[in-house]
């Protein structure tokens, strides 16, 4: 964990509401590994007051990626960066995904900006074959640099299958005969929800990365809590943000 | 010029008049790796009860303006790991450690301290009367003054190390409140816990945290936190501890003119987990340039 001054490298807009900020950040990048996230405070004043949590989406050399959707306020300043800004940002935080070399193919489930961690992800799994599922709104959410194997969903069916990744990953699971599958799930709850029930039913090993609103990101506040299974509470920041799906109660 | 940023809580004295405030630093493990404990005045634990608690359900936190809302509901280990776990940790990065004691029964909180007047390291107890996030004990007891003249008489009673006094800023006369604590025998009162609120999304009609109300915290109540230390300071002779939305080392200054002796910080810690250190620095430059020689001259120096 570091708090690192970066410096913004380019925020590109990658689609009408979608970003792409890369940044300078030479001890975080050299720790994190895929699925971890980091704590940036888009501005220098106390508005917005806490810092806005977002997952690694890609490493390379010493710049960090991150991939955001407009949300609200401070994603809205945070797209505004310029090139050469200066950005305080903790990192890197969490647990991220458990890469075991048990399983011979990974499928990446992810629902809308859910992808965010999946490029780092890709590159940190060699010698897998992988398959992602990328579930959107329509083909303008649509951002697939870096992914490979790609089947798409979208719910107005402008891009691939016309309905949710779910539905498509029923749908797909039964024409092939896949092996010792793991899952990586990453997007909104109702999606890891269904995704969590699918994996239980087909009993294959998944994880999920969740989300919840964070103050601190590294355990002292307490505030991001996630029931689990043996009935007590684990800390999304600090235990997670990915969980085993039999951990979890969504 | 030598300067001396120590200060003296009753017979607490502390290197800088730093602290950091209960329920913001956990206990100590995760902020250890951002900011060096070992020159902070004290570190205030997140409020400790005879048994765990889980705490509430999700969602317990959200963002307001300038502020957030919390509704923890005193989620902590239990006094038997914070005895076996957590001290020896602060004790070996040479900590100043308050323990803060939070319990839903007159007895709980007499039977908190017995156990723990034997640990050496815990310099003083902070007794937190005034949580507004749990439904026995908390703001039952910081809103009633017949309760808080009550524990602290009997916490005064079992233990001879320093006792403060957290107060609830959810009442018309905080200074009354702190009158009692004084005449039971505590050795200073902290001011202010947080002040109750809520939050509603408008599309769901739905309240944004779980517990309904929670306690507003951060720069949005720094004005009525400096009014409640003034309120103190001009009523009851007793060193206070202003605790609500500092965010820098002018903010501290500002507390201990209006009457602080020493200051804690809380909501900071989470967006900036250095800023304790980075403040005592700073407050170095403060008083050179400004010729002050001990901070301490500077509590209640207001003119009105
Ligand atoms: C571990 C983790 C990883 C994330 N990774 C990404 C990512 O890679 N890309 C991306 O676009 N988004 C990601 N998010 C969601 C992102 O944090 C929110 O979209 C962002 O905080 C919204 O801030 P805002 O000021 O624009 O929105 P506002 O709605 O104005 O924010 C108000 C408050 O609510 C919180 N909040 C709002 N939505 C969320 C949310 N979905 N999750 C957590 N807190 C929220 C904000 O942090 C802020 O405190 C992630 C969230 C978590 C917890
Ligand atoms: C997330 C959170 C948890 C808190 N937990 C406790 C607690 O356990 N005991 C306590 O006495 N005060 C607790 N507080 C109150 C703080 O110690 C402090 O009084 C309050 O936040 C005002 O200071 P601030 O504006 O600097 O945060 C908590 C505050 C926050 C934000
Ligand atoms: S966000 Fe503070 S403990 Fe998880």
């Amino acid at each position: 964990m570091h708090i690192e001054k970066t410096i913004v490298q380019f925020v590109e807009k990658v689609k009408p509401n979608i970003f792409l900020l890369k940044v300078l950040a030479k001890n975080i990048s050299s720790k994190a590994t895929a699925g971890q996230f980091c704590n940036i405070k888009v501005s220098e004043t106390d508005f917005p007051l806490l810092r806005r949590p977002f997952s690694i989406h890609n490493i390379e050399n010493e710049s960090v990626y991150f991939l955001f959707d407009i949300h609200g306020e401070g994603t809205k300043i945070l797209s505004n960066k310029k090139v050469g800004d200066k950005i305080d940002i903790i990192g890197p935080l969490g647990n991220g995904f458990n890469i075991d070399d048990n399983y011979e193919t990974i499928f990446l489930v992810a629902g809308g900006i859910g992808v965010a961690p999946f490029p780092f992800l890709t590159k940190s799994l060699t010698n897998k074959k992988i398959i992602t599922f990328y579930g959107a709104r329509n083909k303008d959410y649509i951002y697939d640099k870096n992914l490979i194997n790609v089947k798409y969903s979208t719910d107005d069916g402008s891009y691939g299958f016309h309905g949710n990744v779910i539905e498509l990953l029923e749908k797909e699971i039964g024409k092939n005969d896949f092996h010792n599958i793991k899952i990586y799930g990453c997007g909104p709850t109702p999606m890891l929800k269904a995704l969590q029930k699918f994996s239980l039913e087909n009993k294959i090993d998944c994880e999920l990365s969740v989300e919840s609103a964070m103050a601190c990101g590294f355990g002292i506040c307490q505030g991001c809590p996630i029931e689990t299974t043996d009935n007590s509470y684990k800390l999304i920041c600090k235990d997670g943000p990915v969980f085993n799906s039999k951990e979890i109660i969504l | 010029m030598n300067i001396d940023l120590s200060v003296n809580i009753g017979s607490l004295k502390l290197k800088n008049p730093i602290l950091l405030a209960s329920g913001t630093v956990g206990y100590g493990n995760e902020i250890s790796e951002f900011t060096d404990l070992s020159k902070i005045g004290a570190i205030v634990t997140k409020s400790i009860s005879l048994k765990p608690r889980k705490g509430n359900p999700p969602q317990r936190i959200v963002e307001t303006p300038s502020g957030m809302l919390n509704a923890i509901g005193l989620a902590n280990v239990g006094l038997e790991a914070f005895v076996k776990e957590k001290i020896p940790f602060l004790e070996k990065l040479n900590a100043t450690i308050i323990c803060n004691i939070a319990a839903s029964t007159l007895d709980e909180y007499v039977e908190c301290v017995k156990i723990l007047e034997y640990e050496k390291s815990i310099k003083a107890f902070e007794i937190n009367v005034s949580c507004p996030n749990v439904k026995d004990g908390g703001l039952i007891f910081g809103n009633d003054i017949n309760w808080v003249g009550k524990i602290t008489e009997q916490v005064r009673k079992s233990t001879s190390k320093p006792i403060i006094i957290k107060l609830s800023p959810n009442v018309p006369n905080i200074s009354d409140f702190a009158a009692v604590a004084k005449k039971e025998g505590a050795d200073a009162v902290s001011a202010i816990n947080t002040l109750v609120g809520t939050s509603f999304d408008i599309y769901t009609r739905k309240p944004k945290i779980k517990n309904i109300t929670g306690g507003l915290s951060g720069p949005a109540i720094k004005p009525i936190a400096l009014a409640k230390v003034l309120e103190i300071k001009r009523n009851v002779d007793i060193p206070i501890i202003g605790v609500g939305g500092i965010m820098n080392w002018k903010d501290v200054v500002e507390f201990m003119i209006v009457g602080a002796t020493a200051i804690q910080i809380g909501t900071a810690n989470f967006i900036n987990p250095n800023v304790s250190n980075e403040i005592i620095n700073d407050l170095y430059k403060f008083c050179s340039e400004q010729k002050i020689e001990n901070i301490s001259s500077l509590t209640g120096s207001f003119q009105i």
